[in-house]
Formats: structure tokens, C-alpha cells, sequence
């Protein structure tokens, strides 16, 4: 076994924080070290936490972890933030409201860049996700910004996911995002110390009674572009999101909202849902590696100045896109390769 | 893929002000590297610990107490009990020049006073890595 990964398995923090380095990386080491440690993978809780710059998901986080340990569980935290896309580099500010958590060996805070690359984030934050849990936390709190695309990865590597409102951001039902209700197990209304939670809440029930929470596991496979044996959904085993509000700031909801989070585990413990959930991610993992993998097999074969060639004759319509990909595929996808 | 430079932007010590801080955070990030930013007052142990769970390349403080001589050396040191002496330490502050070449005897890599464009730091540090980008 690698040194680095009985380390890791033994709890050792710097080990930890040098293959999130690996993974993150996605360096030579970093197969080996995850191939190692996938049969120690499992035990953790994976909460996602989203929503909105600003709403509080940081100071959340750390009342949540505070929580948790009071409990005696173990807590690691993944707090992602954007990369700008003009320079690579990035500022990751959330460890400033997670200070009161210095000092815990029973918490290992890591901040992550989104690095921009495609399909990467969701792929190192998989990775980093599954080195928290062979390290032995108990419970992965995962911070990420709700725009876009990090939203719906966070929820297909979560086992919970919190979606963070807060007052004064718009309070009807127009201006919540659509599709929270696909990716939300509950939903948390912080900030319910300012003027206006009143009216957040009240606009977030109400969409919960529009939607219908069974379109989640539909959304969660038309995202991953699978094709879906048609379900029918059981009502009886709906899990309908609950409202919490919360105070991050100094506590008020907090048990409430690890009340909730604890009761969604529950709920995915019984009748093989956690199998049927895991499955799910898996299923789009799974194609999305097989994605990425094929693809740069198949460019590893195409020589550069083909694609150039490809491309200008493109842009001089000579040539259509689709016409194109065919032609790639037919022309090197079919050659056997050798010794793989 | 390049691998950027990861650097722990911290404030030990009492003094409240982290506009300097904030300026150099977003100078480094400018510059590709990506900035862990910790805030006010750290103490040494906690500047240790984020370095150590970011597995950082280098640990940069901002000091305007005036307080330098008496926090670096347990900063360092606090590093080297965690198993970190290989991450450089950076200081930047009012530092007279008399304190600089102490300093350096304790293990800091450089020195940046006030008039320190950002752009000196940040070759100091991509000199300091070598062939890693950002
Ligand atoms: N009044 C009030 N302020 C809060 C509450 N929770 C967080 N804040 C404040 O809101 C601001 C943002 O909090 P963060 O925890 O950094 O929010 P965030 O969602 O992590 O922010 P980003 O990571 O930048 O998107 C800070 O000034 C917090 O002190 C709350 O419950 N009530
Ligand atoms: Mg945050």
C-alpha cells in the first residue's frame, strides 16, 4: 500500500492535505491514490450546501460543524470558489467565517478553486469528497457558490443538499431560481434575523406546493443525459423538502436544520434508497469519466494539424460540424489499440 | 494541467486593518495564484493549521503592529512544528530595516515594506517555486 494512502487511512491531516493537492491536481499519483482508497469509502455523510453569494453558506457551514461536533461527530468541510476566468488564479475567502473551528482536530477545513476546466470541478470535487472519507469524517460539508453548473454537480455528489436563501433578495416566487426544487432536500432560510424572512418563506412553500418534488430524480437523470426507464412516482415515499430558517450568526435553527438533514438520512436509509440514490450518481459518473476518457483517446490518435484543417474548413463552410465528428470518428475511433 | 501556486494570506496579531492584506490577495490572484485569505487576528497555531490543511506553497502575513519581532519567529516555528518547513514565509508590514536581516535569519524569505510594488512579490514567489506556474 502507498505510503500516502495508509497515511491518509490512519487519519494523518497533512497526508490528507497533500493528496486534496494530488487530486486536485490531477496528478500521475493521484490514480493510484484513489484506487487505493475507493473500498474505504462510504461512511461519510456528504452534505452539499449552495446558494447565492452572500447568503451566509460560510457562517452556516461553521454553525452546522459546530453543531455536528457537540454530537461527537467528526466534520470535513470543502468550501469551493470561483477561479477568474481572466487570470487562473482565485481568492478563496470562506475559511474567515469558519475561525471558530480552528483549533478542533475533529475538523479539517480545505478551500478549493473551480479551475475553470470542464467537467473538472465536479470530477476533484468527487475526488476530494472521497479522500474526507476515507480519512474517517463522519460528516463533508461542501460549500459551493449557486450559480450554474456547480450547483447541479454539488447535488450529484451530495447525499443531502441545503439550499441557502436569505431575505431581501427578492422575495416572491419569480425571483427564487428556478430549479431548487430539483436539487434542494431542504431548504434553508438564513438570515431570518432581517426584516423579509417572513415573506421568503412563505414564497418558498408556495413553490413547493407548484412543484412536485418526484421531478427531482427525472431532473437529476436528464442532467446526466441518461435514458430513463419511465417511473412512477410513489407518493407515499416523497420526500418533501422542509423550510428552516436559521441564524447562522448565532446559532438560532441550527439544531433544527441538523435535525433535518439528519431526518433526510434517515429517510434515504430506508427501502434501498440510498442503493437507488448512489446508482443514480454513479450512473452519470460513470459517463461522464467514460466521456472525458474517450474523448481525449480519440484526440490523443488525431495528429493537431488535422483538427486545425478540420476547423478551417469549418469556419470556410466547406465543411459541417456534424460532418465533421463523423468523419473523426470514422476515420481513427475504430482502430484497435495497442497493448490498452 | 499547470498547477498554481497556493498562498496563505494571514493577519496575525491585534492590528485591524487588512486593506494591505486584501490589495496583495488580489495582486497574487492577478497573477494566477490561488489565495487562501484567513482574515484578522490569527494566532500562530491557527496560521499553522490553514497552512498545513491547504497544503500551501507559501504563508504570506501582513503585519502593521509593529508587533513583527515578537510574532514571526513563533509563526515559524509553528510551521516547522507542523511539519512545514518547506513553505516560505513572507512578510510584509512596516518593518524597519534594522529587523529585516533578523528576520531572514529566522526563516522568512522576504521582506516587503511599504513601497513594495505587488509585482515584486510576485516574481519573489515565482522565483521561490521555480518551474509551478501561476
Ligand atoms: N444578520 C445576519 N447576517 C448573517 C447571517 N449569516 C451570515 N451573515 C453575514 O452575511 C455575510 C456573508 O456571510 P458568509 O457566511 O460569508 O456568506 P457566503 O454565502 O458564504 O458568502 P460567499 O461564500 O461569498 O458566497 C457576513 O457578513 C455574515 O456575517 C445571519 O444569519 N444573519
Ligand atoms: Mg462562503
Amino acid at each position: 500500500m502507498n505510503d500516502l494512502l495508509s497515511a491518509i487511512l490512519a487519519g494523518d491531516r497533512r497526508a490528507l492535505a497533500r493528496g486534496l493537492t494530488q487530486v486536485e491536481n490531477d496528478s500521475p499519483q493521484a490514480a493510484a491514490l484513489l484506487d487505493g482508497l475507493f473500498p474505504y469509502t462510504g461512511r461519510a455523510w456528504v452534505i452539499g450546501m449552495t446558494g447565492a453569494p452572500g447568503t451566509g453558506k460560510s457562517s452556516l457551514v461553521t454553525a452546522l460543524a459546530k453543531a455536528y461536533r457537540a454530537q461527537g461527530q467528526t466534520v470535513a468541510i470543502l468550501a469551493v470558489d470561483p477561479t477568474s476566468p481572466f487570470t487562473g488564479g482565485a481568492i478563496l475567502g470562506d475559511r474567515i467565517r469558519m475561525r471558530d473551528l480552528s483549533g478542533d482536530k475533529g475538523v479539517f477545513i480545505r478551500s478549493m478553486a473551480t479551475r475553470g476546466s470542464l467537467g473538472g470541478l465536479a470530477r476533484a470535487t468527487r475526488d476530494a469528497i472521497r479522500l474526507m472519507d476515507a480519512a474517517g469524517f463522519d460528516r463533508i460539508l461542501v460549500e459551493t457558490v449557486g450559480a450554474g453548473q456547480s450547483e447541479v454537480d454539488i447535488a450529484r455528489a451530495a447525499y443531502t443538499t441545503l439550499v441557502i436563501e436569505a431575505p431581501g433578495l427578492g422575495d416572491d416566487v419569480q425571483a427564487i431560481k428556478a430549479g431548487i426544487l430539483e436539487i434542494a432536500d431542504v431548504l434553508v432560510v438564513n438570515k431570518a434575523d432581517r426584516p423579509g424572512a417572513d415573506n421568503t418563506v412563505r414564497a418558498l412553500r408556495t413553490m413547493l406546493e407548484i412543484g412536485h418534488p418526484a421531478s427531482r430524480q427525472a431532473m437529476i437523470r436528464h442532467h446526466g443525459q441518461m435514458v430513463a426507464a419511465p417511473e412512477t412516482p410513489d407518493e407515499a415515499n416523497l420526500w418533501i423538502p422542509p423550510v428552516i430558517r436559521t441564524v447562522a450568526i448565532d446559532g438560532q435553527g441550527v439544531d433544527e436544520l441538523l435535525e433535518a438533514v439528519e431526518n433526510h438520512r434517515t429517510h434515504l436509509a430506508l427501502e434501498g434508497r440510498r442503493t437507488a440514490l448512489e446508482r443514480q450518481q454513479t450512473e452519470i459518473e460513470v459517463y461522464e469519466r467514460l466521456r472525458e476518457a474517450l474523448i481525449q483517446r480519440l484526440l490523443a490518435e488525431v495528429p493537431a494539424d488535422a483538427i486545425e484543417a478540420i476547423l478551417a474548413r469549418i469556419v470556410a463552410r466547406t465543411l459541417n460540424p456534424q460532418a465533421a465528428v463523423k468523419a473523426l470518428l470514422d476515420q481513427y475511433s475504430q482502430k484497435p489499440k495497442q497493448g490498452a | 494541467m499547470s498547477e498554481p501556486i497556493r498562498v496563505l494570506i494571514a493577519k496575525p496579531g491585534l492590528d485591524g486593518h487588512d486593506r494591505g492584506a486584501k490589495v496583495i490577495a488580489r495582486a497574487l490572484r492577478d497573477a494566477g495564484m490561488e489565495v487562501i485569505y484567513t482574515g484578522l487576528r490569527q494566532t500562530p497555531e491557527m496560521i499553522a493549521e490553514a497552512a498545513l490543511q491547504e497544503d500551501v506553497d507559501v504563508v504570506g502575513l501582513s503585519i502593521l503592529s509593529g508587533a513583527h519581532m515578537a510574532l514571526v519567529p513563533r509563526i515559524r516555528e509553528a510551521l516547522n512544528t507542523s511539519d512545514l518547513s518547506d513553505v516560505a514565509l513572507l512578510v510584509g508590514g512596516i518593518i524597519p530595516d534594522e529587523d529585516i536581516a533578523v528576520l531572514k535569519a529566522m526563516g522568512v524569505s522576504g521582506v516587503f515594506g511599504p513601497g513594495t510594488s505587488t509585482e515584486d512579490i510576485v516574481l519573489h514567489i515565482r522565483s521561490l517555486m521555480g518551474a509551478k506556474a501561476g
